[in-house]
């Protein structure tokens, strides 16, 4: 049992979704989904915005502002209103952990 | 706990139970752990180097660790068919489009230039045309389509005599086309016959359109483009190419419904009630998926079409043999995109990982689609969609109120599109 508890201690440890503790793999999925345009693990190229290491606060309003169309968008408000707010905490977190790489 | 999530808990649980040593030995070092030594977990060929196999590869060494990839594709270099329309429309050159696969060679990937002329996916074995065989323990295999050309007659034929071409795989045929154009006089007339649904690229057609016209209205006022479209009616953002063609391209585009293209006989686009002749006849074939899933027994659904397990995207006619992207069998509303071929390599990246390893796979994966289309040289519309994974029906489904077109091209979504190739050819390739 001791050997099950550090287990599920480090698993938790490296999941960056607390929440998904069900499947640890979770936020890391999700987030992928941003990287076709945000860059692998958020780290963007160009005018695309870099979301590794933004507060995951930040990332959360940013996404219900553009769901409730109070943040103007081109693509974003239709993006966002895909996601349930579960997921979009889930992606903010995996985010912020990022290291930013310059 | 819900009764959806129990399975995957009661496998990993079982999994801590049987490796919580070796686990807890690793101490927190084990969170590095994206490219950890040790032995390797398993043995992945991807095939096909395009949007979901280059993809696929770069992701299971992000996620996998030591996890041992091999990706073999018969070109160099990869090719991007987005963008290459400004290439035919003369906006960018083929450079621009290009990009090498040395970084997923850094990333740990084994790239090996060859085709794959045979799959047996009962001793899990790949053989190459050059006789060299692989072994795996999960294979990917991304293979794009092939063109179905005997529904029209005449059509291999033009093909095999150069003259003709489709330039639906990006690369010579790219370079060819924009020649062709080149080459026509003024006053001449470029006709594209776009296939019935389904087929690569809803839009790409349209935007094609528009590239060539962009282009004579440039250079060579007094030629036409013509649409000649098997369909009823513009297959993607309809209301936007039809604003597209009357605000920038009156008198230069004509767009034809119902035009299906029964025979090519020379310059001649043969109709059901009448020829077509054009200058430049460009002829976007009926498709299917690609001739090794064919070779392969990977095609199963309507002759045409390789149908998955959406969860692992793992083929219904062929265990162990994940497939990605053009090829398979869409689910409802899902598009024949790029985008769409690197999201299914990450549900799949995911999964072979997890099955490598004994665990029960995600159950709730999330897929999303963003095309751009340029209408003119800046100007560009978008189409966004997000598929959320309905265990019920076991497949991807849209979610309501999501998604959805641009309200009017713009030229910040042409500096956006641009952005978009950047990040996507980085998150394929490295």
């Amino acid at each position: 049992m001791q050997t099950l508890i550090s287990a599920l201690a480090l698993a938790a440890a490296c999941a960056p979704g607390l929440a998904s503790a069900q499947d640890p793999n979770l936020a890391r999925n999700l987030a992928a989904t941003c990287a076709s345009c945000h860059g692998t693990n958020g780290q963007a190229r160009g005018e695309m915005k870099t979301l590794a290491g933004v507060p995951a606060d930040k990332i959360i309003s940013m996404v219900a502002a553009y769901k409730s169309g109070a943040l103007p968008a081109t693509i974003m408000h239709q993006i966002a209103r895909g996601y349930t707010d579960e997921q979009i905490r889930l992606v903010a977190a995996f985010f912020a952990a990022q290291p930013v790489k310059k | 706990m819900t009764k959806q999530q129990l399975p995957h808990f009661e496998a990993t649980r079982r999994r801590l139970l049987t490796t919580g040593l070796a686990l807890g030995g690793l101490g927190l070092a084990g969170c590095a752990g994206t490219r950890a030594t040790g032995p390797s977990i398993g043995r992945v060929v991807v095939v096909g180097g395009g949007f979901g196999g280059a993809t696929a590869a770069h992701y299971l060494r992000l996620w996998g660790g030591n996890v041992d990839v091999t990706l073999v594709e018969r070109n160099p270099q990869f090719v991007s068919c987005p963008i290459s329309n400004l290439v035919v429309g003369g906006y960018k050159q083929m450079a621009d489009i290009t990009r090498g696969y040395d970084s997923l060679k850094a990333l740990g990937v084994k790239v090996v230039q060859g085709d794959v002329t045979a799959i047996d996916a009962g001793a899990k074995k790949v053989r190459l045309a050059s006789g060299a065989q692989l072994d795996y323990d999960r294979l990917i295999v991304s293979p794009g389509i092939d063109f179905m050309n005997e529904q029209i007659g005449g059509l291999a034929s033009a093909f095999d005599s150069g003259k003709l071409v489709h330039a639906w795989k990006a690369g010579p045929q790219t370079v060819a086309l924009r020649k062709q154009l080149m080459d026509m006089p003024d006053g001449g007339v470029y006709a594209i016959s776009i296939p019935k649904v389904p087929y690569r690229c809803p839009p790409g057609p349209y935007e094609r359109a528009c590239m060539v016209a962009a282009y004579f209205k440039e250079a060579k006022p007094r030629s036409k483009v013509l649409v000649l479209d098997a369909n009823p009616e513009i297959q993607s953002k309809k209301a936007l190419f039809e604003r597209a063609f009357a605000q920038h391209y009156k008198g230069i585009l004509e767009y034809r419904p119902n035009a299906e293209l029964k025979e090519v006989a020379g310059n001649l686009a043969k109709l059901e009630f009448e020829d077509v002749k054009a200058d430049v006849l460009n002829v976007v074939p009926p498709q299917r998926a690609a001739d090794l899933a064919r070779a392969a027994g990977l095609i199963n659904i309507n002759s045409r079409w390789v149908g998955v397990n959406w969860l692992t995207m793992e083929s219904t006619a062929q265990p162990g043999v994940h497939v990605l992207g053009d090829a398979t069998f869409s689910a409802p509303a899902m598009p024949k995109s790029g985008h769409m071929a690197n999201q299914h390599a990450k549900v799949a990246a995911a999964a072979v990982i997890q099955l490598l390893q004994g665990e029960a796979v995600s159950a709730t994966p999330v897929v999303m689609n963003t095309c751009y289309s340029f209408v003119t040289a800046k100007d560009v519309i978008h189409v966004a969609s997000v598929h959320q994974f309905d265990a019920g029906e076991k497949t991807f489904k849209t979610v309501p109120g999501s998604g959805g077109v641009s309200a009017a091209a713009s030229q910040i979504e042409g500096r956006y599109a641009l952005s978009w190739a950047d990040n996507i050819w980085s998150d394929m390739l490295g």
